[in-house]
């Protein structure tokens, strides 16, 4: 089986700073890690290899200094890792990086399953594996807490939000992962990690990937960001839940009183 | 010189650290206190690979340098230190004269299980009657047919009931004295091998201490270790190696009684500010980083002279008892830093306290290190 994990490296913080002036994200001084639902994608890759043989090759598109995140992920047990790096590729919007990524998984050639985490933590967006997957036309699954294959297909728990649906999709498929209990990420072995310091990452240009000089970077970008903001904390409800209903109608009016709203 | 680790000791150094901290921390004081010698942890530290660093990929390790290992027995230490006792008894004491003296057939058979992390080790030398004094041996072991008979017991020993494989001594010919001596890899569930009281100790409760008993142990001749005579030779190399763990133990364990300090200076007001400010409190502090960083260089250079295969016993000796020392210093500090509060159990100062004084007694008592020091100069 050829497996495709697609990471990305993403300071190590769930509170990103955002540069007022211009709307991007102050990455200074913040220490870079896997973002870590692609960390549970790599798991659920890890898995299936254990348990039927496969390969897999992690792929990212990032700057140079991306390939400490890519050697994290050989640590874990992937086989080969792929930077897809090109001065072209910068301001790339999730269009132009799901793009470059289809472009890559184009040129590995005949993948089965595709992994992605189901959105990364310093954009949030959770567009980039289902736009990938758009891109090269095969079917997907998000929100996968946990999977098995039988012959071509893949049964995956999907999750909702009251409950779990169970999906069978043939493969080839893109499936994004949650962190689920089943996709807890191994700890690296010593052996690994060092292994993975010795490793040579592969860095493929846009040439490389056959890509439409257009159709990537911010060229390739039609989102425009105007405004990028921390939403106010919304105040968590109370529940009023007195024995009789006639107790809560009135506990809720002396709030509401309280309140000045009545 | 250099003071730079490479970047393999820096990713083992990391590993280690976050291992601690992940796997390690959210239950150490309550395995202290309950006396637990947590299998499932020491399982999942051995399969992380720590058990093989420093030993060639031939034999299941990962290849890397020894100061790698003291790496990550001293990040170890400085949150769990019976875990980083279990990882330096596993290497230095039971895998490390396998590796040294064993035959092709006992590395793949023993030091191979140990190295990939399926297997715990142990050491046996220490007797009720011969601890200091190593030759005084009353295990012996006879020679009948293909194998050799062995009666006695064995006491202290780290990892002791919960160990796969045992390196052991015993007399092999009494009249020989020193070069009397012999030494065995025994496995667990020999017939006649078998385990006495678990040690109730001052601390380290979070590693295993048990006497071995030995009655009529039947061990295939080819499980001798080394040549017949040559057991002390190996017993006096083996631990000038695993001074240099029980060194890096106590240097985790320094280290984290000057962090807990400087932090708990910093939180605790007494006369309207924090006691970090008052200078009897911060030379302590200065004091605790001056011996931590004095001993952290000691204890890197002897794992620098092993590795290069240079001479290391008397710098092994130096870092050993110097590390110990400054590890009972400094926690003992550390507890005054922390006034009343650092002498109950709701802090881990204490802990570290009683735990570090070990550190100056096993695999050779600081005595004995200046012996070593000393003779090794006054030659």
């Amino acid at each position: 089986m050829e497996i495709v994990v697609c990471i990305k490296q993403v300071p190590d913080t769930t509170e990103v700073k955002i540069d007022p002036v211009t709307n991007t994200l102050i990455r200074q001084g913040v220490p870079s890690i896997v973002n870590p639902f692609d960390k549970n994608a790599l798991e659920a890759a890890l898995q299936l290899k254990d348990k039927y043989g496969a390969r897999v090759t992690v792929i990212s598109m990032g700057p140079p200094q991306a390939k400490a995140a890519l050697k994290e992920c050989l640590s874990m047990g992937a086989d080969t890792a792929i930077l897809v790096s090109d001065r072209a590729f910068g301001g790339a919007d999730t269009l132009a990086t799901s793009y470059t990524l289809a472009a890559c998984i184009r040129k590995i050639g005949k993948v089965d399953v595709i992994f992605c985490g189901k959105q990364a933590i310093d954009g949030d967006t959770a567009q980039v594996g289902p736009e990938t997957e758009e891109h090269l036309g095969i079917p997907q699954v998000t929100y996968v807490s946990n999977l098995d294959i039988k012959g071509d297909t893949a049964i995956v728990d999907r999750e909702c939000e009251d409950g779990y649906e169970v999906i069978e999709v043939k493969m080839p498929v893109l499936m994004s992962v949650i962190k689920s209990a089943a996709f807890e990420p191994r700890f690296p072995t010593i052996k690994g990690k060092m292994k993975a310091n010795r490793a040579e990452i592969a860095v493929w240009s846009a040439a490389d990937v056959k890509a439409d000089e257009k159709r990537i970077g911010l060229t390739g970008s039609p989102t425009k960001v105007s405004k990028i903001f921390s939403p106010p904390r919304r105040v968590q409800g109370i529940l009023i839940a007195e024995p009789t209903a006639k107790e809560s109608v009135t506990v809720l009016l002396d709030k509401l009183a309280e309140a000045k709203i009545v | 010189m250099e003071f730079e680790l490479t970047e393999d000791q820096e990713t083992i150094q990391q590993m280690a650290k976050e291992f601690a901290e992940q796997k390690l921390a959210p239950t150490v004081e309550e395995r202290e206190e309950q006396h637990v010698f947590d299998r499932g942890l020491v399982n999942e530290m051995c399969e992380a690979g720590f058990n093989g660093i420093c030993f060639p990929e031939a034999y299941g390790g990962a290849g890397g340098d020894y100061l790698s290992y003291i790496l990550a027995v001293e990040e170890l230490s400085k949150v769990d230190d019976g875990m980083g006792i279990t990882l330096s008894v596993n290497v230095s004491l039971c895998a490390g004269p396998i590796m040294a003296y064993g035959t092709e057939e006992q590395k793949q058979k023993y030091l191979r299980p140990i190295a990939e992390g399926a297997h715990v080790g142990a050491f046996g030398l220490t007797e009720p009657n011969a601890g200091t004094d190593a030759a005084a041996q009353q295990t012996v072991a006879k020679p009948e047919g293909d194998y050799y008979i062995l009666n006695g017991n064995k006491i202290f020993i780290t990892n002791g009931s919960e160990a796969d494989t045992y390196v052991v001594f015993a007399m092999t010919d009494k009249t020989k004295g020193l070069r009397g001596i012999s030494a065995f890899i025994l496995e667990k569930g020999m017939p006649g091998f078998s385990f006495g009281k678990r040690e109730s100790k001052m601390g380290g409760h979070t590693s295993i201490t048990t006497e071995l008993v030995f009655k009529d142990v039947k061990v295939p001749k080819e499980n001798l270790l080394g040549k017949v005579g040559e057991g002390f030779k190996i017993a006096m190399t083996t631990l000038d190696a695993g001074r240099i763990g029980v060194a890096a133990q106590a240097l985790g364990i320094a280290d984290a009684a000057m962090n807990y300090a400087i932090k708990y200076s910093k939180e605790r007001v007494q006369f309207g500010k924090p006691i970090s400010s008052f200078q009897a409190i911060a030379f302590k502090i200065a004091d605790m980083a001056m011996k931590i960083d004095a001993a952290r260089f000691l204890v890197y250079r002897a794992a620098c002279l092993k590795n290069a295969g240079k001479p290391f016993s008397k710098e092994a000796a130096m870092a050993k008892a110097y590390a110990s020392d400054v590890a009972m210093e400094v926690t003992t500090d550390a507890v005054q830093v922390y006034g009343g509060y650092g002498y109950t159990t709701d802090y881990p100062v204490e802990r570290l306290m009683r735990n570090a004084k070990i550190t100056q007694i096993y695999e050779g008592t600081n005595e004995v290190q200046r012996m070593v020091i000393s003779g090794a100069l006054l030659r």
